[in-house]
């Protein structure tokens, strides 16, 4: 009998938490449904960890629609969501704004616009920090996405990179990859620096790692045998630059970095993805979705307009690295 | 809102067939395995590769859960044969399934996106993507606990289960003990990455990161199953496993309906973790008192 009052009191309160989310869910419809007349659009946001690049392309997407008109708040009502890398509730979260109709999806990182477009065929996704729209077959070309995914690449040329290496170190003959092996986008940044470093004829030492803590080795391991360091957009070393300058700056190596806060956080220089600004550019993208200007299936995925070659000055001198003056000039 | 409801218990039941698996070690065995954190995206892994392939979905899922028994098996001989803690072999397996789930997918994430798949298989039925999840979950998370509790009244399943319970009487009775844990390895990882190969056709990608904190969803829905719906027999216990990994997934999806601050998630899914594991204690202390009135 005691057992089953207690388990009575259980399932009442679970009940109870159940009943105040469907009421609070109720209520929230109400209030969007009374809003819509006043055309305020709906937007999801589902970003997949929470980490700096990402959180700078979330934040620059918001701007991005507010420089268009589209306040949060205003015109437009933002539910913001966040997976905290457990992969198991970008479900969850894709299939709530499929069910509330939301009018648009920004999506953060890979698995989250996938998730995302397996869920929906019909609601507009963009999507940013993705590096191969084709690959993840998000889209049918990224020329012409054909569907409702379009987006911002987080890509840039890793020939750029190992051009600016060999203009500040000329006489580099190896260069180290150092990278995450479990993520896609640095895979492919990998592989065709390789393509471009074989015809420089420099030799490639590569060092994967599978989390933060192999990291020290992995660099360590460089040590020696490498003239300069190449670290593609890479979330894994962006969140340990500091771990990597620490053993690459005594040891004279110069780092590479493909990210503007990996550069100024630890790296010595690099052609740079600001997140921050491919956020605001997939903003753009959907404020004109939303207004009506252009659909996904025909807008082409979107690089960063400008690449800006950034130079970290303290590394630099601390490496002994001198830096010709046009490009100082140039840089920032 | 219908919808979210069905595709809420839809994931659970999806879920579920992995919460079986983790059920399987962690009340059978009473051993903690966390190879699962590695068969579970080895399973997608090799189902997604076989699907990019064009190859039936049947045929991708059975041979998940050959490469999850294969899996098993290696914990299994780790913890058996060379003495290493079970806990320590299940880690061991976890790291080497890393670099094998990328070996078996040659990049960290295959896309389903526009492919074949179980779900695709049985659009002839003209339901809608939300009713056929739940209908192939449904159909997972009754043929995986059938078959295990028919398994179960077998000779060896009973063996199995008292190998668990008291390993120095059923070793008495002329039974090989470490045959039987391997044995529960085995079955347990095949099953869990059978549960990967649905997810990852369920959520249209395989992903190398995907087996992060399954083990603690697995935990989590054996023991909220079994505080809520009890475990007084195998078939209870396996009914409440389903059962508690669908009260879990409602419970993350209220949660992230109220709009709860993604930062603090983490934070509660170990507190509804550690309520539910402590719940048995709760129950016996306020018992007792009212035993002592």
């Amino acid at each position: 009998m005691k057992t089953l009052h207690l388990k009575k009191m259980i399932a009442l309160g679970l009940g109870a938490v159940l009943v105040a989310g469907v009421i609070a869910g109720c209520g929230g419809e109400k209030k969007k449904a009374g809003a819509e007349a006043g055309k305020v659009y709906r937007i999801g946001v589902l970003q997949l960890v929470q980490h700096g690049a990402l959180d700078a392309a979330n934040q620059g997407f918001v701007d991005g629609l507010a420089a268009r008109g589209y306040k949060d708040g205003e015109t437009i009502h933002l539910d913001q969501q966040n997976a905290q890398g457990d992969q198991s509730n970008l479900k969850t979260i894709s299939q709530r704004f499929v069910n509330n109709k939301v009018d648009l999806i920004y999506a953060i990182a890979t698995p989250a616009a996938q998730t995302v477009a397996n869920e929906t065929k019909t609601i507009p996704v963009v999507g940013s920090a993705i590096t191969d729209y084709e690959a993840a077959k998000l889209v049918r070309s990224n020329d012409k996405p054909g569907g409702n995914v379009t987006g911002t690449t987080d890509y840039i040329p890793p020939k750029q990179q190992i051009d600016l290496a060999l203009t500040l170190i000329p006489q580099a003959k190896t260069v180290g990859a150092l990278y995450t092996a479990s993520e896609a986008n640095s895979q492919v940044q990998v592989k065709a620096m390789k393509e471009y470093a074989a015809e420089q004829g420099l030799t490639v030492v590569e060092a994967s790692v599978a989390n933060v803590n192999d990291i020290q080795q992995a660099v360590q391991s460089f040590v020696g045998k490498v003239d300069f360091i190449y670290c593609p957009t890479d979330n894994t070393i962006a969140s340990a630059m500091a771990n990597i300058a620490k053993i690459a700056v005594p040891a004279k190596l110069p780092v590479f970095a493909g990210d503007e806060t990996m550069v100024r956080t630890g790296g010595t220089a690099g052609v740079s993805v600001n997140f921050y600004q491919l956020g605001f550019q997939s903003g753009e993208m959907a404020a004109d979705i939303l207004a009506g200007k252009a659909s996904p299936a025909a807008m082409p995925v979107a690089a960063q307009k400008e690449a800006k070659v950034i130079i970290n000055k303290e590394a630099a001198a601390a490496i002994g690295l001198t830096i010709p003056d046009e490009l100082l000039k140039a840089a920032e | 809102m219908n919808d979210l409801v069905i595709s809420t218990i839809a994931q659970g039941l999806l879920w579920s067939v992995m919460a079986i698996g983790v059920y399987l070690t962690f009340r059978i065995l009473h051993i903690a395995d966390l190879s699962v954190e590695g068969t579970f995206p080895l399973g997608a892994a090799v189902a997604a590769v076989l699907l990019e392939g064009q190859h039936s979905p049947a045929a991708a899922i059975l041979a998940a859960g050959i490469a999850g028994m294969l899996a098993g098996a290696a914990t299994g001989l780790l913890h058996t044969k060379l003495k290493i803690p079970a806990l320590l072999a299940g880690i061991l397996t976890m790291i080497a399934l890393y670099s094998v789930n990328l070996r078996v997918m040659g990049k960290a994430n295959v896309s389903l996106l526009n492919t074949d798949t179980v779900y695709t298989s049985l659009e002839f039925l003209h339901l809608s993507p939300n009713m056929t999840t739940f209908v192939v979950g449904l159909i997972a998370a009754v043929v995986c606990p059938a078959l295990l509790y028919w398994f179960f009244g077998t000779e060896i399943g009973l063996a199995l289960r008292a190998t668990g319970n008291n390993p120095q009487m059923i070793r008495a009775m002329g039974v090989n003990t470490d045959n039987m844990i391997l044995l529960g390895l085995v079955l347990s990882n095949g099953v869990v990455a059978v549960s990967g190969a649905l997810i990852a056709q369920s959520n249209g990608f395989a992903d190398v990161g995907m087996g992060v904190g399954t083990i603690v969803i697995g935990l989590a829905s054996v023991i909220i199953g079994e505080v809520l719906f009890g475990s007084r027999s195998v078939k209870n216990a396996l009914i409440s496993v389903v059962l508690g990994s669908i009260v879990y997934r409602i419970v993350i999806a209220v949660v992230l309906y109220l709009g709860m601050p993604p930062n603090d998630l983490k934070l509660f899914t170990a507190l509804l973790v550690a309520i539910a594991l402590s719940l048995p204690l709760v129950k016996t202390r306020l018992d007792s008192r009212k035993a002592g009135i």
